[in-house]
């Protein structure tokens, strides 16, 4: 079966990296820039999973995560944080915020695909 | 340049494309944090920009990128988090790292060497202005391994391979391949004790795909105690209240077993005991026995939605109802079927949509176009020779067609178009590193760098445009005790603007300083024997003589403009592009140089002419007027020369026929047509055509790849009736003329 | 294309014959593109004598070598009757101005032999091999070197 995945990283190279990741393992992704647009995407589509960057403009990881949990409709979808950093500090705030998981950037194609795999069940 | 199947390939380029933006990003947010424009958002955006390029640059293993971008991030960072106050000086060092940073880049992208000593030396200023922070120092090697560039799923279970990886030296990827067959362990057996807090289930966490992760690295039986589990009345559906005890017969370790459970580490409690080989049953204190545990759950399947946990929805109900269902057989292996989700399509629209096509594409459906543009004009022609009346609907569909040729056309070349803006980040450099060099302050102030120019002619106009900025700074600002002295501003500006006028690209290059010394230029000039020493010229002819083959105005040649570059390269380089350059100065005021381009290269404005019977087009751009020899304007020089006479200035007279070895020169020229072309060093040529036939956008072809170069002409273009017309290059004509003539630009002192 | 002759593994080459003032010649059917009827060429000024100039091949600017002149012979003065041979080589395409094409010939490569050694010609440094069809001679083209040569003096 396959998975709905909704990317949000700002960077174009990211966003391509994780798609092909992705389109690779079987899953399907839908793209977003920032969290603001992908809370817009949300609006009318609802993922299996969802990846997100932290640092982005207009509405970054955290923010876009928070706004996430508060729609009733995607409470309970799993979101993985992107992050370059495997400080402990991001982590916590990454799971204040709600977050169900984590993939540190350089991300191995394989170990994305497997907690995907993972939170999805 | 890459391999069009490998995807990985094709993200590399896009990354480097990619990184371009992001420097630019990068410089604009601190220009805007230099003059004071930018918000607390600035500094986020500077941040990103880094940050990106620091996260794809990992990506792909450029660990030099990583390192430095690292180091430039953890600056930003404390400036982020108002740590550290950015003044005149820090922000200078902020644009040096990025400049170093772009280096990098570049050098990452075309596998250059990179300036060590230059990185070197901005990182120990960044370091010192951060402070040394042991932490930040070194990256974490782990955090920035390249993770290879192979995207393959079907490899073995890397994670298994960390494990390996600690008894054993650094693999490559084949040797683990092999590794993992040789190092297999005898199974063992844990408990685990998993009691799930009520933020796991907040968080999108699932314990049973918890378990199901399990199950891939052994045999699990899972018993639920549902003791905590309250009267309906008084259960709270956010609350957690279940709680797992799993057995697990495994090959993998503690740590595996852990790894499962690294996301939910902190939202539960989490207990895990090895039993040895042989542990039978491990009695953990506070769980009820089995028995027990299955009465409850049977006794309240019913509510077994109610409990299904906080954050669970509909959509999630089923896989809870598994949970319990499974748990209530005791010892149930978890099943791997899932229940169905509704399906679910992503949402057709996207906003902002974009394309990266390969430039090459474009390219040919420029071709395209011009073939397009080629035979229409063809076809109106056949169409006209058929003699119809001019009402009939085959014009009306002919001029349709023609209007939509020329609007497809235009669509086309706005493709390539860019913004100047990436050009004027450059010369933002160039203003740096120059100003540094001669000690002076200066600013540069950029206007128009949204306008849209073709990216050929951006990449072809750095060169010159670096010259002109370099001479700006060194020859057209005073020093700062000069400006002071003249009671101008201590810091010099240069304006650099781009704006579109009249169907081409206005570029302007102006400094506040003195203007061109018109008396030490006309000196140097009859020095070097460039202007006679008796000629009157105007003020717009000295300052044109700048433009004239081997004319320095520094006295000592600097560092910076003395590269063996004149300003008369600068002028060809821009007439190569189809475009003019002129220079406008104010003493004590400034100068201005202005270069007027076309907006594609694609296209030439041609004046289509005949000379000995063979169809020439002249670019617009190089000619300043037509005229018809009168009698008493032609005036023999030498054995083989003439000059023309041109209101109050003589202009020496070429046969284009003869120069282009069509023809011997004609017995006399008298009400020949010439074409005045001009230079824009203010000398000029007259040039003898047989017959003005009509001026038109004519579509560029090259020659040069096809045959190679021809003296004097720049390119060819295929005409209406699908002929080849060569178009001329007069800059080359009168250069390789010159010699055989004794006439030379500089008796040509015409007003 | 020259090499494709010369190292050809399988016995059989095919080449295409055509006309050159009285003499015949041969080119490996490999390096022809098409085969055109006479147009106008537009002559580039201060070109060598043998570059008739470049004609409009469909939108892309091709040069036009007169074969005749670059073997050495009189020029061709052109007519209708004469033909062009688009011919790819490497990079290159060129087209041959000849007087007419023969046939499509299917040669033995054992037929081939190399032109002796004459140094007081210089059309037979174009010559890769002679062979010999219904008692006529037959000399097979050098593509590379003829074309090679003429762009360097051309440039």
């Amino acid at each position: 079966m396959t998975l709905n995945i909704l990317a949000v990283d700002d960077s174009r190279t990211m966003r391509d990296m994780i798609s092909l990741s992705l389109r690779q393992a079987g899953f399907e992704p839908t793209l977003a820039e920032d969290g603001q647009h992908g809370l817009e995407v949300l609006q009318d589509f609802m993922p299996d999973a969802i990846i997100t960057d932290i640092n982005m403009p207009r509405l970054d990881g955290f923010g876009f995560i928070d706004a996430v949990r508060k729609t009733p409709e995607h409470r309970a979808i799993p979101i993985l944080v992107l992050t370059t950093e495997s400080a402990p500090e991001l982590k916590a705030r990454a799971r204040s915020a709600g977050a169900t998981g984590w993939i540190v950037k350089p991300f191995d194609p394989e170990k994305l695909v497997r907690a995907l795999q993972m939170v999805t069940g | 340049m890459s391999d069009p199947n490998d995807p990985m390939a094709e993200i590399r380029v896009a990354f480097f494309q990619e990184c371009e933006e992001l420097l630019e990003a990068l410089q604009d947010g601190l220009t805007s944090m230099e003059d004071g424009s930018g918000d607390s958002e600035t500094i986020n955006v500077v941040f990103r920009a880094v940050h990106s390029i620091k996260g794809g640059a990992g990506a792909f293993g450029l660990d030099e990128l990583v390192q430095f971008a690292h180091r430039f991030e953890t600056t930003m960072d404390a400036v982020r988090a108002g740590e550290l106050t950015v003044d005149t000086e820090a922000l200078k060092l902020f644009f040096r790292a990025a400049d170093v940073l772009s280096d990098i880049v570049r050098a990452s992208r075309d596998a250059l060497e990179t300036d060590q000593s230059a990185i070197l030396a901005v990182c120990e200023e960044l370091i010192a202005l951060t402070g040394a922070d042991a932490e930040e120092d070194e990256i974490d090697p782990a955090e920035f391994q390249a993770t290879g560039l192979t995207l393959d799923l079907d490899l073995p279970d890397l994670d298994a391979l960390d494990d390996i990886a600690v008894d054993l030296p650094p693999l490559t990827s084949a040797d683990s391949l092999f590794g993992e067959d040789t190092i297999a362990r005898e199974p063992s057996k844990y408990t685990i004790r998993f009691k799930p807090t009520s933020e796991l289930y907040a968080t999108g966490n699932e314990p049973l795909y918890l378990f199901r992760t399990l199950r891939e690295i052994g045999v699990v039986k899972i018993d639920i105690n549902t003791q905590c589990l309250p009267e309906l009345s008084k259960l709270e559906p956010e609350n957690s209240y279940l709680e797992w005890q799993l057995k697990i017969e495994t090959e993998e370790n503690e740590n595996q077993i852990r790894e499962v459970f690294d996301f939910v580490s902190d939202i539960c409690d989490l207990e895990i005991k090895s039993n040895g080989m042989d542990a039978e049953v491990s009695c953990l204190p506070d769980i009820l026995p089995n028995e027990a545990a299955t009465d409850q759950v049977v006794s309240s399947s019913e509510v077994s939605n109610a409990i299904a946990t906080p954050a669970q929805t509909e959509n999630l109900a089923p896989s809870a109802d598994q949970t319990v269902e499974n748990a209530s057989d005791n010892a149930a292996e978890i099943p791997l079927e899932v229940s169905p989700k509704p399906a679910q399509t992503p949402p057709a629209t996207k906003p902002r949509a974009t394309v990266r096509v390969d430039l090459e594409r474009v390219d040919r459906l420029v071709n395209l176009v011009g073939e397009l543009v080629i035979n229409q004009a063809m076809l109106s022609q056949s169409v006209a020779q058929i003699g119809l009346p001019s009402n009939t609907p085959v014009f009306t569909g002919l001029d349709e067609l023609q209007q939509l040729t020329r609007d497809i056309q235009d669509s086309v070349m706005m493709i390539r178009a860019q913004p100047v803006k990436s050009l004027f980040q450059r010369m933002a450099r160039i203003v740096r590193e120059a100003s540094a060099d001669v000690g002076k302050t200066v600013r540069l102030k950029t206007d128009g760098d949204a306008t849209e120019v073709d990216k050929t002619v951006i990449e072809r106009l750095a060169d010159p445009l670096t010259h002109m900025i370099r001479n700006a700074v060194d020859h057209g600002l005073e020093d700062s005790k000069t400006r002071l002295a003249n009671g101008k501003p201590e810091t010099g500006e240069i304006t650099l603007s781009a704006r579109h006028r009249s169907g081409r690209v206005l570029i302007e290059i102006s400094d506040d300083g003195a203007g061109i010394d018109r008396k030490k230029v006309l000196k140097k000039a009859q020095e070097k024997e460039l202007v006679t020493k008796d000629g009157q010229l105007t003020d717009s002819e000295i300052d044109n003589l700048l433009f004239l083959p081997g004319f320095s105005t520094a006295d000592k040649i600097s560092n910076l403009s003395g590269r063996g570059v004149g300003m008369d390269v600068v002028r060809s380089s821009i007439q190569a592009l189809g475009g003019r350059v002129s220079i406008n100065s104010t003493p004590g005021k400034g100068t201005t140089f202005s270069i007027s381009l076309p907006l594609t290269l694609a296209v030439l404005d041609g004046m289509v002419t005949q000379v000995a019977g063979q169809t020439l087009v002249v670019p617009l751009n190089t000619i300043e007027e037509t005229l018809t020899i009168g009698k008493s304007d032609l005036n023999t020089l030498g054995p083989q020369t003439s000059v023309l006479k041109v209101r109050n200035g003589f202009v020496p007279l070429l046969d284009l026929g003869t120069e282009l070895g069509y023809r011997k020169p004609k017995p006399d020229y008298v009400d020949s047509i010439v074409l005045l072309i001009a230079h824009e060093d203010g000398s000029r040529a007259a040039l003898v055509v047989d017959e003005i036939n009509d001026q038109r956008q004519v579509v560029i072809k090259g020659l040069q790849e096809s045959y190679g170069r021809v003296p004097g002409i720049a390119a060819a273009t295929i005409l209406g009736d699908g002929q080849i017309a060569l178009i001329l290059d007069p800059v080359d004509i009168v250069a390789g003329a010159s010699g055989r003539t004794k006439l030379s630009t500089e008796t040509a002192l015409a007003g | 294309m020259s090499n494709q002759l010369s190292n050809s593994k399988t016995s059989e080459i095919e080449l295409l014959s055509f006309r050159v003032g009285e003499q015949e010649f041969a080119l490996d059917i490999m390096s022809v593109r098409e085969i055109r009827g006479w147009t106008r060429a537009t002559p580039l000024p201060h070109s060598p004598p043998f570059v008739r100039g470049v004609i409009n091949l469909r939108g892309t600017v091709l040069p036009i070598i007169d074969l005749a002149a670059r073997l050495g012979q009189h020029s061709t003065d052109p007519s209708e009757r004469n033909v062009f041979i688009v011919v790819q080589s490497g990079e290159e395409t060129v087209g041959l101005l000849v007087d007419a094409v023969s046939d499509i010939l299917s040669i033995k490569t054992e037929e081939l032999q190399s032109p002796p050694e004459m140094a007081a010609d210089t059309n037979n440094i174009f010559v890769e091999s002679l062979t010999i069809v219904e008692d006529r001679m037959l000399r097979v083209l050098d593509l590379r070197a003829a074309l090679l040569s003429s762009s360097s003096e051309a440039a």
